[in-house]
């Protein structure tokens, strides 16, 4: 993984800002329905299965009970698989709980385009049918090219279409959380 | 990759993106909706000019459970038998233009053939005469993996004996290019008829850049000894005219593989056969059916081996990477 | 009169090499001598060669021309022309026709359509046994005196012994030479490349080399029984050239030839299932290319012969297993070999006898190989340098089946006389028969 502190990345949102978000959204989910029977979390990979897994954690804190948690991977649900340069490895999907009847909160670390999470909605409703789908992420940064909606935000962060966000988690091998924008050369000079 | 007409030619990192691809395939086997859209609005063309259910059924299922719109052209019945020649059935599916096309064809190098003429499709070779089975090595290993899951190594650093034709099957050629590059050591066993001089150099296995070991044994207790895999391969009763083996009670009688000669020189190894079995011949009936037989494991894996490579192609093909084998 | 002036002759006959000019009269050469000494009479017909080489007509003793029966493949009009484009003066054509030349009356037939065709003269091989089917002896005093110049079952080789001793005393009677394909069918049989590491690796099932070689021992032991003349077609292997020098050192009548291409490729060509490789011999090793060559520099090999073997689209654009063997040669084999002589690996000299004097001594062809005077005017006359593609404009033959297709040529023919008559005059036909 490379280095954070180059030159041309700009941190958004440090460790501190990131876990106070996990904890305020994990409130916000506990608070829309206190019936957890059916409640299970599912997240993205990769980074919002880190995410998803440390909002299971926090519901434990909290209420002290083991909430399932299930993982998807999009790959095989991807609309622009032709597009992509990359040979793609695929990292499974598991789901381990009934998905029919059950409340959903899909996780993610970024919301964009929306596609991934259609894509993700598309896994999920084959292999069962939900009760209800919520969403959950890190950061929306706008330009939605679907009508989708997150239930749950960290934080907002508008941004240029071009630009790039990366979000570094310590479970996947970074020195600290962080959300870090990249800009280009012109920007970094100015 | 943009065909895969072999194993020979693939890199080690091509061969477990493969093989890694194939035990995520194998979950969506186990759903209830076993469907993923990955290949909707691609287009299959399963061409098997040699008869074959279970091979054809599997490479169908998986275009199937990936979305992908599959189309099934036997030999018989089809122009082939009216006498048009392989070039005039490359132009026909040239202009068809499918995203695969799956081949099974009794002359070598019939795959290969297709590929040049249709510049816009990926090639699967389905077995090309005695040339290679791709996708049987592949399932073949993934079969290994599973069962060696909880080995370090994974299926690295195993011996492995192949019994019997290796000459003639295309089977044990695309395995023994797995294994080598695996980094395995690789045991031919059978009678001198079916395992030629030139085998060593024919793989590479004597050059330095041979990650593995390949030895020939005509000696079919030397041959197993120790082994963690034992491959059985169908003896070819059609050969009976070329004079291969004198008699098949000659061959079974010290070739054939049984209980009590696994017990007693490989205790703890696993059987494998890529069928149809000739019972009773070249591996018994007890062998086959018993705790060491991963026979049944290998068919359900074709079918998950054929989606990751059916994906892997389909999606892989509009970057332009070079052909592999 | 046709005055020949300005090139370098190589008569190996003489083994004489260096600026002679040759002075031709009919159909006979009058005089050869030294640059400027022929006195020229006013009506001479002067041909400036400009530092081309002046050699015997050079003659391919193993062609197939396909007629009768395979005409879309061939004609004996478009072979002979192309030989003549090719640099020879002569083609002997063998006997697989449809009917197989086993009788006089197709004997004939060929040597009217050769007679006819404005090329290189045509001489037919008749059948060893009717029909090629290996079985009974063709009429062998009816073809001979048809025009047969020697028999040939090539195509296949003979597999019955007996039939091979049959045909070899008769061959001793008529003095002419047995010209074997020397292939144990038994140990070939679905064969399609080398039998070697290479056709294990490609899946592809062999013709070992001890098809031929095994076949090259028991014919060598049938021509020392029989004292009869043994020519053994397109020689592959090492061991075979070894056996053949054995046999020569032992004295007995035996002579061989090889094609060019068993001299420059080896079975790495077919590596990926590359049809327009795929013959009969196959294409071999490395060593066996060595060994060949230096066959063909100390006189083991006596001959080079293309083996000439056209073949439509149909059956080259296949499944390897099903198609169809061989290549064609005429019109590429000197331009190849001449790379063997750039490269040093073999001398002019040795190169033009064994394409003219070689051929022209094992067929009993009276009038060919020699630059003297009183003997046959059948020249030919080339320039080693001159650049060409060889593609499908070029190419006269009906067919284009050649591993060598659309690659530039070093060396052509260019000018071709046939009996005191020039038939290739700047690298093209010339005279009657030449159009469509």
């Amino acid at each position: 993984m490379p280095k954070a502190n180059q030159k041309n990345w700009k941190l958004v949102l440090d460790g501190e800002v990131i876990a106070r978000s996990i904890s305020r959204i994990t409130y916000e989910i506990l608070e829309k329905d206190r019936d957890l029977s059916r409640l299970a979390v599912v997240g993205i990979r990769t980074a919002g299965e880190v995410l998803g897994r440390r909002i299971c954690d926090r519901i434990a804190e909290i209420e002290n009970v083991r909430i399932p948690f299930g993982v998807i991977d999009i790959t095989l649900y991807r609309d622009d698989l032709s597009m992509s340069r990359a040979q793609p490895t695929l990292k499974g999907t598991e789901l381990p709980f009934a998905v029919t009847g059950a409340r959903i909160v899909l996780v993610d670390d970024v919301l964009f385009t929306g596609r991934t999470i259609r894509a993700a909605l598309d896994a999920i409703i084959d292999f069962g049918r939900p009760a209800r789908v919520e969403l959950a992420v890190l950061v929306d940064r706008g330009h939605r090219e679907l009508p989708i909606r997150a239930d749950y935000v960290g934080k907002n962060l508008p941004s240029e279409k071009h630009q790039a966000l990366r979000v570094r988690l310590k479970e996947l091998g970074a020195d600290e959380d962080g959300v870090y924008l990249v800009q280009s050369a012109k920007e970094v000079n100015k | 990759m943009k065909h895969l007409l072999g194993i020979e030619g693939l890199s080690r990192d091509e061969f477990y993106l493969l093989l890694d691809n194939s035990r995520e395939m194998v979950e969506i086997s186990r759903r209830d909706i076993k469907k993923v859209p990955a290949l909707r609005g691609k287009t299959v063309i399963n061409m098997f000019f040699e008869a074959s259910t279970r091979t054809r059924s599997s490479f169908e299922i998986a275009g199937k459970r990936l979305s992908a719109d599959v189309v099934n052209v036997s030999a018989t019945g089809s122009s082939v038998t009216k006498g048009e020649t392989l070039l005039d059935t490359a132009r026909t599916l040239s202009a068809m233009a499918p995203d695969v096309l799956v081949v099974r064809h009794s002359a070598s190098g019939a795959p290969a053939f297709l590929a040049r003429y249709l510049p816009d499709t990926a090639v699967v070779n389905a077995g090309d005469g005695l040339h290679e089975h791709p996708t049987q090595a592949l399932l073949d290993c993934l079969t290994l993996s599973e069962h060696f899951s909880a080995r370090s190594q994974g299926i690295e650093g195993l011996r492995l004996a192949i019994v019997g034709d290796v000459l003639h099957s295309r089977v044990a050629r695309s395995n023994i290019w797995a294994h080598l590059l695996l980094g395995n050591e690789v045991r031919l066993v059978g009678p001198p008829t079916f395992l030629p001089p030139e085998l060593k150099e024919a793989f590479g296995a004597d050059s330095s850049q041979c990650r593995g070991r390949l030895e020939v044994y005509y000696d079919l207790k030397s041959g197993i000894a120790g082994a963690d895999v034992v491959m059985c391969l169908r003896l070819q009763l059609e050969r009976q005219s070329q004079h291969f083996v004198p008699s098949l009670e000659e061959y079974s009688r010290e070739y054939g593989v049984s209980e009590k000669l696994l017990a007693r020189y490989a205790p703890n190894c696993v059987v494998l056969h890529p069928g149809p079995v000739n019972r009773g011949i070249e591996v018994s009936s007890e062998v086959l059916d018993g705790p060491r037989s991963l026979v049944s494991k290998q068919v359900s894996n074709g079918v998950a081996v054929r989606m990751a490579v059916l994906f892997l192609l389909a999606t892989g093909k509009d970057t332009g990477e070079t052909t592999i084998a | 009169m046709i005055l020949i002036k300005g090139g370098l002759l190589i008569d190996p006959a003489n083994n004489r090499m260096g600026a002679f000019d040759v002075l031709c009269e009919g159909t006979l050469i009058k005089e050869v001598a030294e640059r400027g000494r022929i006195s020229v009479p006013k009506e001479a017909q002067v041909v400036d060669v400009a530092g081309g080489w002046v050699v015997p007509g050079l003659v391919d003793m193993h062609v197939h021309l396909r007629e009768p029966g395979f005409e879309w493949k061939e004609t004996i009009k478009s072979g002979a022309q192309a030989a003549a484009l090719g640099g020879f003066a002569a083609v002997c054509c063998m006997a697989n026709t449809q009917p197989v030349n086993d009788c006089a009356e197709i004997t004939r037939f060929i040597l009217a359509k050769g007679a006819e065709a404005g090329g290189a003269a045509v001489y037919p091989l008749g059948a060893v046994t009717r029909g090629l089917k290996g079985k009974e002896l063709a009429p062998f005093l009816e073809l001979r005196q048809a025009g047969c110049v020697a028999f040939s079952d090539d195509g296949r080789g003979i597999t019955d012994a007996l039939i091979m001793r049959r045909a070899l005393e008769w061959c001793r009677m008529l003095d002419v030479p047995l010209c074997c394909h020397e292939e144990d069918e038994s140990l070939t049989q679905g064969g399609s490349m080398n039998e070697s590491e290479l056709s294990l690796k490609l899946g592809l099932r062999g013709l070992p080399a001890m098809a031929e070689e095994a076949m090259i021992a028991r014919d060598i032991e049938l021509a020392r029984a029989t004292c009869g003349r043994v020519h053994f077609c397109h020689v592959s292997t090492a061991r075979s050239v070894e056996l053949i020098r054995r046999a020569k050192q032992d004295g007995l009548k035996v002579t061989a030839e090889v094609t060019p291409h068993h001299l420059l490729l080896t079975e790495d060509r077919v590596a990926d299932y590359d049809t327009y490789a795929k013959m009969n011999p196959p294409l071999r090793k490395e060593k066996d290319c060595a060994a060949l060559i230096a066959g063909l520099r100390d006189g083991t090999i006596d001959a080079i012969a293309s083996d000439h073997a056209p073949h439509e689209n149909d059956v080259k654009e296949i499944e390897f297993e099903k198609a169809a063997f061989g290549l064609i040669g005429l019109e590429t084999s000197l331009p190849l070999m001449l790379n063997l002589v750039r490269e040093e690996k073999l001398s002019s000299m040795r190169l033009i006898e064994a394409m003219s004097l070689g051929p022209a001594r094992i067929m009993g062809l009276s009038g060919y190989g020699k630059l003297s005077k009183g003997e046959a005017a059948n020249i030919t006359v080339i320039h080693p340098q001159a650049e060409w593609i060889f593609d499908r404009l070029s190419n006269r033959s009906l067919s284009f089946n050649s591993p060598w297709l659309g690659e530039k040529m070093t060396g052509r023919a260019l000018l071709v006389m046939v009996r005191g008559r020039i038939v290739v005059q700047e690298g093209k036909l010339v005279g009657n028969g030449v159009s469509d």
